[in-house]
């Protein structure tokens, strides 16, 4: 049967159809994430309170601290070699098989497991160079980790940047870099911080690079004097007290997983953020 | 009296009563090599470009086919032809812009001064300074005016303030745009018209002295207000260098320009006095081009 413009189905119909499926995709991706949420909140919110967050002994401001420390320091590995190595792929590398080589590899180390990466950092950073179970190797180990992110989000940005721009700047006489330096790179920036921050956000929530390569459970002293010192993380905190410590009220458990993700997420705000506020140029 | 047609495509030597020019246009179309008179080696000394068998490939494409051609100092020279042509690519080669696309190989001599721009150890920085470009599409930088007009002069060293506040002044008053910009020069250039964007492009161009300004379709994106403002200024400015402009707008042309230059399918078909190419053309081509019976 077909409807007067000849069509197996009214395209009203179908428009209809078409909209109702979409949404409901939308709505089947939403409630994991509020339930999620919505689950710990329920059973987290009676030991959620300040004094879990804020006691350094028993509480989670000795992870908090850590894992402030262990986010930053990977943002400040990760974002020289990241971005270094986006400016080179799209800037200077001629297409050809080695840059098509090194962007699989790039697409593969994505896909790589987390705890692989954990054990590659115990045998390089902790053991080979003999950094032993610290701040750097942590660091070092989730910065593998997030580059092929920095480097994809990096060069997405470089490529937004029009070729306009690039031209008007060599035709007055500039270099390569120069080009790069004063005009591309400070317009890229809202995109490749946004890009870093995204990154950093999935690095503060991972356990298993951090699991041998820089965390304990209880320290002496939670804050690290040098980069060269172990610290006390959020993931490694509630993958312990879940698996291993029975004698910890479930609540306490739920309300320490809610803060971790609260932090992540509030990462992911603020990088929401900062694109929408710094990306309001035009050319 | 020279022929008028060595300089062009060949297949174009016929020769008619309507060729009463002048000498001084005579010299201009004359082959490099050939005898002088006094007037003449006068005249020559004003070409600021010479190109001699320049050609161009885009990988196995033919766009740029044997062209000879002179640019002089102080005129406006104009190149028109259907899109795809080459002109704008012939324009491109003038400051080597062709070398930032990949795959692109030129032969011949581009000669600037007399010197050819494409031998080895050409300095590319020198020669896009003294060869300035102006897009089709108005590309300021997203940062100040000032800045923009300074960028230039600073990629070679630092400038004082009072150096810098000099320069940005000038250039914008030889630009035309001073009078319009002067109150608010720390402002984001992205904020200025389509036509000061375009005026702020050319700032840049003199703040580091080019010696040459090549116009890609420049008021392309820009009303016939705004159009008009850009062709009184390369009016102005043709007094203190050389001018080429690419325009599909044959009313441009025939009103700014002295010379013209009619490209088809990567050849330069013919290469005259304006006035000549538009009323009197030589090759049937150009003539069928002018009077829009084509491309």
């Amino acid at each position: 049967m077909s409807s007067e413009r000849g069509y197996l189905v009214d395209p009203r119909v179908t428009e209809k159809v078409a909209f109702a499926l979409l949404w409901v995709a939308m709505v089947v991706v939403m409630l994991p994430m509020a339930g999620i949420i919505g689950y710990m909140l329920y059973r987290g919110a009676s030991s959620l309170n300040w004094e879990l967050i804020s006691a350094a002994d028993g509480g989670l401001y000795p992870a908090i601290i850590g894992t402030t420390f262990l986010v930053l320091l990977t943002a400040l590995v990760a974002a020289p070699i990241g971005v270094g190595a986006a400016i080179y792929l799209s800037e200077y590398a001629r297409p050809g098989p080695l840059v098509r080589l090194v962007r699989l590899a790039i697409i593969n180390l994505a896909g790589v497991p987390s705890v692989v990466y954990g054990l590659f950092g115990l045998a390089a950073f902790v053991i080979l160079v003999g950094w032993g179970r610290s701040l750097l190797a942590g660091a070092c180990t989730l910065a593998l980790l997030v580059l092929p992110l920095v480097i994809s989000t990096a060069e997405e940005a470089l490529r937004q940047i029009p070729k306009g721009l690039r031209e008007g700047s060599l035709a007055l006489g500039a270099s390569k870099w120069q080009t790069i330096r004063r005009v591309v790179l400070p317009n890229a920036l809202p995109g490749i911080i946004t890009g870093l921050i995204l990154s950093i956000a999935r690095a503060a929530g991972e356990t298993a690079p951090i699991l041998f390569t820089v965390a304990y459970f209880r320290l002496s002293d939670p804050i690290p004097n040098s980069i060269f010192d172990p610290i006390v993380a959020m993931p490694y905190q509630l993958f312990v007290m879940a698996t291993e410590m029975p004698e910890i009220p479930d609540e306490t458990k739920w309300a320490t997983a809610f803060v971790l993700v609260a932090l992540v997420l509030g990462l992911n705000i603020v990088a929401t953020i900062v694109r929408t506020t710094l990306r309001r140029r035009r050319w | 009296m020279q022929d008028s047609s060595t300089d062009t495509a060949a297949g174009n030597t016929s020769d008619s009563g309507t060729r009463q020019y002048d000498e001084d246009r005579a010299f201009l179309n004359a082959p490099v090599d050939a005898d002088r008179s006094a007037e003449q080696s006068i005249a020559d000394h004003a070409v600021k470009i010479q190109t001699t068998d320049l050609n161009i490939y885009y990988g196995d494409f033919h766009a740029i086919k044997g062209i000879n051609s002179r640019i002089r100092s102080n005129e406006i020279t104009a190149l028109i032809g259907p899109s795809g042509c080459g002109k704008s690519t012939y324009l491109r080669a003038l400051n080597r812009m062709n070398d930032e696309i990949a795959d692109t190989r030129t032969e011949g001599d581009v000669l600037l001064d007399g010197v050819d721009i494409y031998q080895p150890g050409t300095d590319l920085v020198t020669l896009r300074r003294r060869v300035g470009q102006v897009f089709q599409q108005p590309n300021p930088f997203p940062m100040s005016i000032y800045d923009n007009v300074a960028y230039g002069p600073r990629l070679q060293r630092r400038l004082s303030r009072a150096e810098a506040d000099e320069i940005v002044e000038r250039s914008l008053r030889g630009a035309a745009l001073w009078d319009e910009v002067k109150d608010g020069l720390r402002k984001s250039a992205m904020d200025l018209s389509g036509g000061q964007q375009q005026r702020l492009c050319i700032a840049r161009c003199l703040a580091v002295d080019s010696e040459v300004l090549l116009m890609d379709e420049p008021c392309s994106a820009l009303d016939p207000t705004a159009t008009f403002r850009i062709e009184e200024l390369m009016i102005e400015l043709k007094e203190r260098m050389a001018i080429v402009i690419v325009t599909h707008n044959m009313y441009q042309a025939s009103r700014v320009s002295d010379r013209t230059g009619f490209f088809l399918l990567g050849e330069l078909i013919e290469f005259d006095d304006t006035p000549r190419i538009f009323e009197h053309p030589q090759d049937e081509r150009t003539d069928a081009y002018v009077r829009g019976r084509f491309g």
